[in-house]
């Protein structure tokens, strides 16, 4: 199964701080433990959201939106996409990513969907996709 | 050393001796729980917890212990690093170990390895726990009166055990892929399990080139796993599949394996050339893209390395796609008369597609029924029966 791990976005992540390379060395270790496991399918960092935008929807209407935005706790500075046996694996691997400065910070677990997940209406929508 | 089960306790024991002691509850009880590195983990956890302590004891003024602690950290990492590496692969290879039944194989690496339990095995494959831990029992049992060493092949012998190996990785994936029994057509856990295995050996024998052939075909086949079932659980032959359905992902992974594989120089195993047929198919955004003429000459390479009538059939299929429905019957009227294949239902159900293609119907009618006499899945039947109808319609 897959999981999508949030980093959630920190003061330093939105001033487009880069990491030290302390960090840049043990998150590269910790990148190479998850490839000799076999987890890691991705991991990305993001630019602050000063550099991304929003769009907006409201019926039929879409207003762009520049960032960057204010709630920076809501906000996600890097993600991985993992492939792990169980949730509980997810969870023990997130415990051991690095973080050398002991700063707070959050990071969030979401299961991916696979197809068998989706149900029927999804099944159907495949179908009339194909005919 | 003949013993796996003594085996894995000296692979613990290993550890063990490097911290002196593990805490209670950090002895892995599932050897495949390495492959989560989670006794690495726990092992550094450990040491970390007591530089701690020590640090605290020796916190002011010490700068120079400090920096000769962070040097030996790094060498207690590298150091556990290896041996969690090599006691992994001597693992792998004393579980495919040749002496072994195949069925043997695949059960024991999907417990020592995969970190299954026998109950989860059983599930795996539709057969009664206790058949599973018989296997398994049964398995260790002959490592020992054989005196199998627990240890990484060198030399000569490392080509053929390594493709024993590489044998019950993807033999685990099939089984996920398109299962013999049950009722579900595919399993995808088993495929996730094999996949992850493979990558798993890639990063322990990264210049085996045969290692990421088999990776890149693993990936690219797991990409059209959700595309291959139709809405009611049939199968979807790959050129009828919706590509859109199609695990980018997967096949951005398997193109940069097969890359690997071919950076490494030489000729392309079987399975890098099964990845590089597999890699035609996953490049082309329409089947009509597809470079068959590529895959013609890649199943020409694997029929030279690996002779055998299916690879001759499929290319016979791959030629008249490339160059026209004449040219693949002509290897196809050449196939007729081998015998492995009397009774395989795909040989005369190929060849009447190209008679039909051919406007050659009358044969092509027979052919289909013969094809459909000879297959056992019923949904595969009805669809012959009805090309021969329409074959004695005179239409294809």
């Amino acid at each position: 199964m897959r999981f999508l791990i949030l980093v959630k976005a920190s003061k330093d992540s939105e001033a487009g701080v880069l990491p030290d390379e302390k960090l840049f060395t043990e998150m590269g270790q910790f990148n190479e433990q998850l490839v000799k496991a076999g987890v890691l399918l991705v991991a990305e960092g993001l630019q602050p959201s000063s550099k991304g935008a929003r769009v907006k929807f409201s019926g039929a209407k879409r207003t762009v939106i520049d960032g960057p935005f204010a709630e920076t706790k809501e906000l996600i500075a890097g993600f991985w996409l993992w492939e792990v046996k169980s949730r509980e694996e997810a969870i023990e691997w997130a415990k051991r990513i690095p973080n050398p400065t002991g700063e707070d910070g959050v990071v969030e677990i979401r299961q991916v969907y696979e197809a068998g997940d989706l149900g029927e209406a999804y099944t159907r929508a495949q179908a009339a996709v194909k005919a | 050393m003949g013993d796996v089960g003594l085996a894995e306790e000296l692979a613990q024991d290993a550890l063990v001796a490097a911290l002196e002691q593990w805490p209670v509850s950090g002895v892995p009880d599932r050897p495949g729980a390495w492959l989560m590195g989670t006794a690495k983990h726990r092992a550094i956890d450990l040491l970390r917890r007591r530089k701690t302590l020590e640090r605290k004891h020796e916190e002011l003024g010490h700068d120079l212990l400090g920096t000769r602690q962070e040097l030996a950290e790094r060498d207690f990492d590298a150091a556990i690093e290896d041996d969690m590496g090599d006691d992994l692969l001597r693992l792998i290879f004393t579980a495919c170990h040749p002496v072994l039944s195949t069925e043997a194989r695949v059960a024991l690496t999907l417990r020592l390895l995969g970190g299954l339990t026998t109950d989860e095995i059983a599930r795996a494959y539709l057969v009664p726990e206790a058949t599973v831990a018989q296997r398994i029992v049964r398995a260790k049992r002959t490592l020992a009166e054989a005196r199998v060493p627990f240890e990484v092949p060198r030399g000569a012998d490392m080509a053929a055990r390594l493709s024993s190996v590489l044998e019950v990785v993807y033999l685990i994936f099939n089984e996920g892929y398109s299962a013999t029994a049950g009722d579900s057509w595919v399993r995808p856990e088993l495929c996730e399990d094999a996949l992850r295995l493979g990558r798993i050996l890639a990063e322990l024998v990264p210049t085996e080139a045969e290692v990421h052939g088999l990776v890149a075909l693993m990936e690219i086949q797991a990409s059209r796993l959700r595309a291959r079932l139709g809405p009611s659980g049939e199968p979807v032959l790959l050129l009828d599949q919706n590509r859109g359905r199609w695990d980018q992902l997967l096949i951005h992974r398997g193109l940069a394996a097969l890359e690997r594989a071919e950076q490494l120089g030489g000729a392309l195993g079987p399975y890098a050339l099964q990845a590089a047929i597999a890699a035609c198919h996953a490049r082309a955004q329409t089947p009509a893209e597809t470079d068959w003429q590529r895959i013609a000459a890649l199943y020409d390479a694997l029929a030279q390395l690996t002779p055998s009538p299916v690879v001759e059939l499929n290319r016979a299929v791959a030629l008249a796609m490339a160059f026209g429905p004449a040219a693949g019957l002509e290897l196809v009227d050449v196939l007729t008369s081998e015998p492995s294949l009397k009774s395989y239902y795909l040989l005369p159900s190929v060849r009447g597609d190209l008679l039909a293609k051919l406007d050659r119907f009358e044969e092509a009618r027979v052919e289909f029924e013969r094809a459909a006499s000879l297959t056992k899945n019923a949904r595969e039947r009805k669809l012959l029966l009805e090309r021969a109808a329409a074959c004695a319609a005179g239409v294809s």
